[in-house]
């Protein structure tokens, strides 16, 4: 009894101890951040996202987020197909190297685009000539995003199209439809799930990227500066109420985000 | 067509992969072996590399135990009420969704040096922003799903019979736990712990904020990249650059291991 006794009190010392942990890491500071930008009040609070650079730097953000999500729904649709349902040589290596941008230091990310497309690079003297530029500019957030985000989609479309029932499609073929008619019927409603959650996911982790769009943006207010890196310059000039008052409009819409996300997934598995 | 898509994904790859990494090996053999050999050897950089180690190893270790307890605890607990398990798991995605700079922006307003319990500390003598008990806080916040996320799916496929089992055999917690559920999840726990590595080497934003990037004091890997590309010294960059896409790739190659075994079971 006495080992039953000191035991019971052993796993409720556990239990607590991972629940204070837990809120303590995770529920706490986000809670905490909610506090502070309306900690002034609700006019500083509209005063601190009406400033012309702070809902710029928002709205270019989510802009150039829908783009590179767009890329990416396209590119990861492709290559998700086309790793599942062709075999040809490399094949393995190249669904390994899919992962690479969640293993790579979105630093050395950011690095490696401006090592490639800047200024001095090869890519970026053509695009000079041609009259545009890439680094510092748009094109270069939009290029480090899509990297940075560059599995999502793949790795939603994957494990749709590897548990598809291969007779659907053969009934489709048999009954005499076209194979772009069976595509667009048969096989990308089984995808579509992936696509959605795979692109919501891209989205929201393109508007939270920081490492990779630092280095190549350029960072010019009202211009090149996304939401995050106008977050950190307000950090660095220690108007910490700005910094959290842009910071919980941008978690108020990658909660929704995720919200969003557990609907699809939730909807999967019911059907 | 076959040919088609097949040639467009490898273009994908090639522009988007592997090109950019050989351009970092060749980039930072700019000056020769001796200039890379030079980045990597500055006391800056080797205080930076030892600084991303010291949080690795802390990371790793709080994580693991941490993320192990409540994966079981969400998954297995009969003393908390499935509304709040259901809550508390779609809790755990939360740090996903932050941005990095957000997660370190809410450890300086909860223990800044600006703030109550954070002059409370320093009173103490115990420093937390702009120091390393900080940085490891805010890596541990950003990496918080990875763990949990492995072993849950494993754990709700094994089933509680086993366990349940051994109980009735008066094996106690501690030694079901071990004797029983860890053979079953360990390959998840290793998956995860891979993760965490990965994106413990990788964590940027948040660190920076935290850290105050003070160089051969708070400054790590990937912060120092970040300073010398502002410094304009992109083949120094480079180097260090190097040496942690090397580690990731390294990662990346025990992922696909530890995966296959995953699978095994």
């Amino acid at each position: 009894m006495n080992i039953r006794l000191r035991s019971s009190w052993w796993s409720f010392g556990f239990r607590s101890a991972i629940l204070l942990y837990f809120f303590l890491l995770v529920i706490l500071p986000i809670f905490g951040i909610y506090v502070q930008s309306f900690s002034l009040g609700w006019g500083a609070f509209a005063d601190s996202v009406a400033d012309p650079i702070a809902w710029k730097a928002v709205l270019l953000t989510v802009r150039l987020a829908v783009l590179a999500a767009l890329i990416n729904v396209a590119l990861g649709t492709m290559i998700g197909w086309v790793l599942i349902r062709y075999r040809f040589p490399g094949r393995r290596v190249l669904n390994s190297l899919v992962d690479l941008p969640f293993a790579l230091p979105t630093a050395v990310g950011g690095l490696m685009i401006l090592l490639l497309l800047g200024p001095n690079s090869w890519a970026g003297l053509a695009a000079e000539k041609l009259g545009f530029e890439i680094v510092f500019h748009e094109p270069a957030i939009v290029i480090a995003m899509v990297f940075v985000t560059f599995p999502f989609v793949i790795r939603g479309v994957q494990p749709l199209l590897e548990e598809m029932d291969a007779s659907e499609e053969e009934a489709a073929y048999t009954m005499g439809a076209s194979r772009p008619r069976t595509f667009f019927r048969v096989i990308l409603p089984t995808m579509l799930p992936g696509i959605v959650s795979g692109g919501m996911l891209a989205f929201s982790r393109a508007l939270a990227e920081f490492g990779a769009v630092v280095l190549v943006a350029g960072n010019i207010p009202g211009r090149t500066l996304v939401a995050s890196v106008y977050i950190f310059g307000q950090i660095e000039s220690d108007d910490t109420q700005a910094a959290a008052a842009v910071s919980v409009l941008l978690l108020t819409l990658s909660f929704l985000i995720l919200w969003g996300i557990n609907l699809v997934q939730g909807r999967r598995k019911r059907t | 067509m076959r040919r088609l898509w097949i040639g467009l994904t490898y273009a994908v790859f090639a522009l988007l992969i592997v090109v950019p990494l050989v351009k970092i090996a060749t980039g930072s053999l700019e000056d020769g072996v001796s200039g890379l050999l030079d980045a990597l050897l500055r006391p800056e950089a080797l205080h930076a590399l030892m600084m991303t180690g010291i949080i690795v190893v802390f990371v790793t270790l709080i994580n693991t135990v941490f993320g192990v307890m409540l994966a079981i605890y969400l998954v297995r607990a009969a003393w908390l009420h499935p509304r709040i398990k259901g809550l508390l798991n779609s809790i755990v995605d939360l740090p996903y969704a932050v941005s990095p700079v957000i997660g370190g922006l809410m450890i300086v307003l909860l223990v800044g040096p600006d703030t109550a319990l954070g002059a409370l500390l320093e009173g103490a003598g115990i420093k937390i922003v702009y120091a390393l008990p900080g940085m490891v806080i805010a890596t541990l916040f950003v990496t918080f799903p990875l763990m949990v996320r492995e072993v849950m799916p494993v754990l709700q496929e094994i089933g509680s019979q086993q366990e349940e089992a051994a109980t009735m055999l008066g094996a106690y917690s501690w030694y079901t736990f071990w004797k029983v559920t860890w053979p079953s999840i360990r390959w998840g726990v290793i998956y995860g712990v891979v993760l965490t590595v990965a994106r413990t080497l990788g964590e940027f934003g948040a660190v920076l904020v935290v850290s105050g990037n003070i160089m051969n004091l708070t400054q790590t890997a990937t912060t120092l990249v970040y300073q010398d590309v502002e410094n304009f010294n992109v083949v120094a960059a480079n180097g260090v650059a190097l040496v942690l896409a090397a580690f990731s790739v390294g990662l990346l190659l025990l992922m696909e291991w530890a995966k296959k075994r995953k699978e095994v079971h």
